[in-house]
């Protein structure tokens, strides 16, 4: 076994203050095992070293909160008694090394966050961003990554109902895969995982210990290089069988009293686990690592104290109920054993062998774990876009965006993921702003979305993180849910360079502003530094996850036009053409300053739409963001295969194309009435078009095109780019 | 109709079926756990969607051979009715109820949207309720949905109008003849990829799936 010193602690990840500390704690030389345990609960995955000062500026609190940031996953209240149990995951650095089974383990990861604290999963989301289409390496990422969240999310049976991707060079060594599971509980029946009960079995439940994943916590708080390669075996392997029988079996479990706390064993597997649900109790815990089930021989307590084996949950039992669980465990065909005792030391005692491996204070593992106010170094503010123009026809500009990578039919990849398996999926992928599920025996349903926009991030890191979260709410607003919470995925580069922390500070910035200003708090999050390839960075993405409710989802609406309706754009149309992507696609410049966030208009606007939908008054709406009015246009008229002419007076494309915010377009019946209603409320709205029956988009000499050919060009890339 | 519906391991659309069920039989279904080896006074088995032990070994091997299998081949023997739907078909036919195998879909993809079917025969317990050439639309989920057997099979499917469903708008899994269900020669067990329980909410885009059920509640 190697010398524990401040080298082997480097190579594990703890500079030299970090280890001064460790070595404080301990009045000793830690062992080998200690130091593994120190180092993967002091990395910047498990620790939120760089982050927490920031993080903790989000609002996380409203009547409808029943548990913010702090526990497995946020919880909301629903109505009816239901709680909604959401969270939002990176799984980046293993998504680039092993596509396929960094996706498929993102995904078992996150659903296990959930269905620990009592929730039935009904809902799975994912935020893709991917590099460079043109790369070879890109199709090979982006083909894993959509198997991989199919392969884990199919076989678990909870239906992936929708998501966003994006593409962009920044992102060419550095994908990100974000899942998102959202479940649903009674309000009385919400598990937490603090330990409690002096002598209390601590209880191994799912698949067997095996030597993946170790130090994965570790690998996911440095940066890639060339020897990236060499880090395969830190990625897990996902069984999403064993998934599916440790879901029924928990939720089995958690009809009885049987069950103190709970937690997966996620990042950190063991180690994090077994502390965690400790020091939250306040009590200490004894592992007898002799009696975990091992996959493999000649395990040792380090090794199984890092790995990171996918499937397993860790819990405390009442004793006298311990049998009865071992029972229902066994009846799902999955290993169970008691590895050790709830103690009353505040210590962490792990024995191997006849031998203490690790005996280590739980309040100054936790407390004393390094918390870093790193420099800042603030984005400058861009400079606005100069006028720009373009000569190209409307129609044709429609037609090249419409089938660009980011704006191009989802179709490939969301035809195969399960939307439908629960028989709750009223809206699915692509046929609203945001997915709608109900629940099951009720007339209610959840409202689903992911959002961000990087290429406005990376401009305006304050601007982009507010966008990001008015983006969520406009799309939940858009189906007439009313949005109640956020998870966020904080995707960023190295927090120890000051313009990195920079963005983060900025993004976050602007994302408490914008969820105060909606009251839309941040439930739940995490946070995923280092996502850089030979020291180049990724956009900055700070990806929102949200949650809304309807209460009748036979109210929601989805974007499909209809023949005889008239459209109306809601919010003011100002031409904002900085940062877009007609600005990319169409000028090839990636410039300028995002569209400017007017969070009273966003609400006042929002407002008004919800109402009017919930009024009965609105057939299909659509919210304006990626591409501008005339794409959100084109993609209505795609959803209810149903043209329309175009009559309001501008032909420019920055009216047609722009980005400004808090804009909605509204299918109506009656478009005097909708436009007269808006008057009174001091709503900005006007009458663009009308969807007259034909099977095309026109506008006066400047738009002719038939529904079939912006079909064509919209359903092209992904069955082309894989067809090869 | 006292129905019961199998749970295996990794099976997971259960709960849809029972909803439609419940919808149409105005009854609760029995759920019925696969070690468990009784089905007497039950007079429908269905058998749902899933990964039933993951899929691992082939679709539907590992469930063919647990010990409710005994029990549901007993059923049939006795003239009952049975309903196996996706992982569902692949039990039955892995278990020897119904002929031919699903292979991988011939795109190597999972495929998951809705699909067209036609009903080759309304004059069965399973789709009374609908026209002979009647279509209608049913959501498909599965990465192992093509159906295939040999020629003579094949043929005697067609001889005997065993084919319950198929394909009416593209082949998508590469299924030999668009078949995407069949019939036992006693025409009282029914194989189908496709998810009718999906369908039978107008909320949840349509009813197209409810006819199999009110088929056979009024059976």
């Amino acid at each position: 076994m190697k010398t524990v010193d401040a080298t082997l602690a480097k190579s594990f990840g703890l500079n030299a203050e970090e280890y001064a500390k460790v070595l404080e704690i301990m009045g000793r030389t830690p062992s080998f095992t200690e130091l593994g345990i120190f180092s993967v609960m002091w990395s910047e995955h498990c620790s939120y070293k760089s982050s927490r000062v920031w993080l903790k500026e989000l609002p996380t609190k409203a009547p409808w909160v029943i548990h913010g940031p702090g526990e497995n996953a946020g919880v909301i209240d629903i109505g009816e008694g239901m709680a909604a149990i959401f969270k939002m995951e990176s799984h980046n650095h293993p998504s680039f090394i092993e596509p396929y089974q960094g996706a498929a383990t993102g995904v078992g990861g996150i659903l296990r966050d959930v269905f620990t604290m009592g929730a039935r999963p009904i809902a799975n989301l994912n935020a893709l961003r991917f590099g460079d289409p043109a790369l070879p390496v890109t199709k090979r990422v982006v083909d894993g990554v959509v198997r991989g969240i199919g392969g884990y999310g199919n076989c678990v049976g909870v239906p992936t109902v929708g998501g966003e991707v994006n593409f962009h060079p920044a992102y060419n060594g550095n994908p990100l895969v974000n899942a998102m599971t959202v479940g649903i509980a009674a309000q009385d029946k919400i598990f937490l995982s603090a330990a409690a009960g002096i002598g209390n079995p601590v209880v191994y439940v799912g698949s067997k210990t095996g030597r993946d994943g170790i130090h994965g916590a570790t690998m996911a708080s440095t940066e890639f290089d060339a020897s990236s390669e060499e880090k395969r075996p830190t990625v897990q392997v996902g069984d999403p069988f064993t998934e599916k029988l440790l879901i029924e079996a928990c939720l089995e479990l958690m009809q009885t009293d049987a069950i103190v706390a709970i937690q997966d064993m996620g990042a950190a597997g063991l180690t994090s686990s077994s502390v965690e649900m400790a020091g939250k109790g306040g009590v200490g815990i004894e592992l007898i690592l002799d009696d975990v089930p091992q996959r493999e021989t000649g395990m040792t307590a380090y090794e199984m104290m890092l790995s990171e084996s996918q499937e397993r949950m860790l819990l405390v039992l009442k004793p006298e109920r311990a049998e009865m669980a071992r029972a229902i465990i066994a009846k799902w065909d999955l290993d169970y054993a008691i590895i050790g005792h709830i103690t009353d030391t505040g210590r962490i005692i792990v024995k191997h062998k006849g031998v203490v491996e690790a005996d280590i204070p739980l309040d100054p593992l936790a407390e004393a774990a390094p918390l870093y106010r790193r420099p800042i170094a603030e984005t400058p503010k861009p400079a606005p876009l100069g006028p720009v123009n373009s000569d190209m026809r409307l129609d044709e500009a429609l037609l090249k965006l419409i089938a660009s990578p980011d704006l191009c039919s989802r179709r490939w990849i969301f035809d195969q993921y399960d939307s439908t398996v629960g028989g709750q999926t009223v809206k699915r992928p692509a046929q609203a702003d945001a997915a709608i599920v109900r629940l099951e025996g009720t007339n209610r349903a959840l409202a689903l979305t992911t959002d961000c926009t990087p290429r406005y991030c990376v401009a305006d890191p304050e601007a982009g993180g507010a966008q990001a979260v008015v983006e969520a709410w406009r799309n939940i607003t858009a189906t007439g849910a009313t949005p109640l919470a956020v998870t966020d995925n904080m995707n960023f580069g190295n927090p120890e360079k000051p313009e990195i922390m920079g963005q983060f500070a900025a993004a976050i910035k602007g994302m408490a502003a914008a969820c105060t200003a909606l009251d839309f708090p941040v439930v739940s999050g995490n946070v995923s530094l280092y996502n850089e390839t030979e020291g180049k960075g990724i956009l900055p993405t700070p990806a929102i996850g949200a949650v809304g409710v309807i209460e009748d989802a036979s109210k929601a609406v989805g974007l499909a036009l209809k023949p005889g309706h008239d459209l109306i754009v809601i919010g003011a149309s100002k031409g904002e053409l900085g940062r877009s992507l007609w600005l990319r696609e169409i000028l090839g410049q990636e410039t300028g300053a995002p569209p400017a966030i007017d969070l009273a208009a966003e609400r006042r606007n929002g407002d008004f739409v919800r109402a009017q939908i919930l009024a009965g008054n609105v057939a299909a709406c659509h919210d304006v963001s990626d591409g501008g009015l005339l794409v959100a246009v084109a993609e209505m008229a795609l959803a209810g295969d149903t043209g329309a002419a175009l009559t309001a007076p501008e032909t420019s494309h920055a009216f047609w194309f722009g980005e400004e915010q808090a804009r909605y377009v509204l299918a109506v019946q009656d478009g005097a009435k909708l436009l007269a209603a808006a008057k009174e409320a001091g709503i900005p709205a006007v009458q663009i078009g009308h969807a007259d029956g034909a099977k095309s988009l026109t506008h006066s000499d400047t738009i002719a095109i038939s529904l079939s050919q912006l079909r064509e060009a919209h359903e092209r890339f992904f069955p082309a780019w894989f067809a090869l | 109709m006292r129905t019961a519906i199998l749970l295996f391991p990794g099976i997971n659309r259960e709960r849809d079926m029972a909803i439609a069920v419940r919808q149409s039989f105005g009854a609760e279904p029995k759920m019925v756990w696969h070690k468990e080896t009784d089905l007497s006074g039950i007079d429908l088995v269905i058998i749902p969607g899933g990964f039933s032990f993951g899929d691992y070994l082939r679709c539907g091997a590992m469930a063919a051979q647990s010990p409710i299998m005994r029990a549901v081949k007993d059923h049939a023997a006795r003239g009952g009715y049975v309903l196996g739907v996706c992982n569902g078909f692949q039990i039955l036919t892995e278990a020897g109820l119904l002929p031919g195998a699903l292979l991988r879909n011939a795109g190597l993809r999972f495929l998951s949207m809705d699909t067209m079917l036609r009903v080759e025969r309304a004059d069965t317990v399973f789709t009374s309720k609908w026209e002979t050439g009647a279509i209608f639309r049913a959501p498909m989920a599965h990465g192992d949905g093509n159906y295939a057997a040999d020629t003579a099979t094949l043929d005697r499917l067609e001889g005997e109008n065993l084919v319950a469903f198929r394909y009416a708008d593209g082949n998508r899994n590469g299924a030999a003849r668009d078949i995407a269900g069949i019939y036992s020669p006693n025409l009282r067990i029914l194989g189908l990829m496709p998810h009718p329980e999906d369908l039978v909410d107008p909320l949840l885009g349509g009813t197209d799936g409810k006819p199999l059920f009110d088929s056979l509640a009024a059976a």
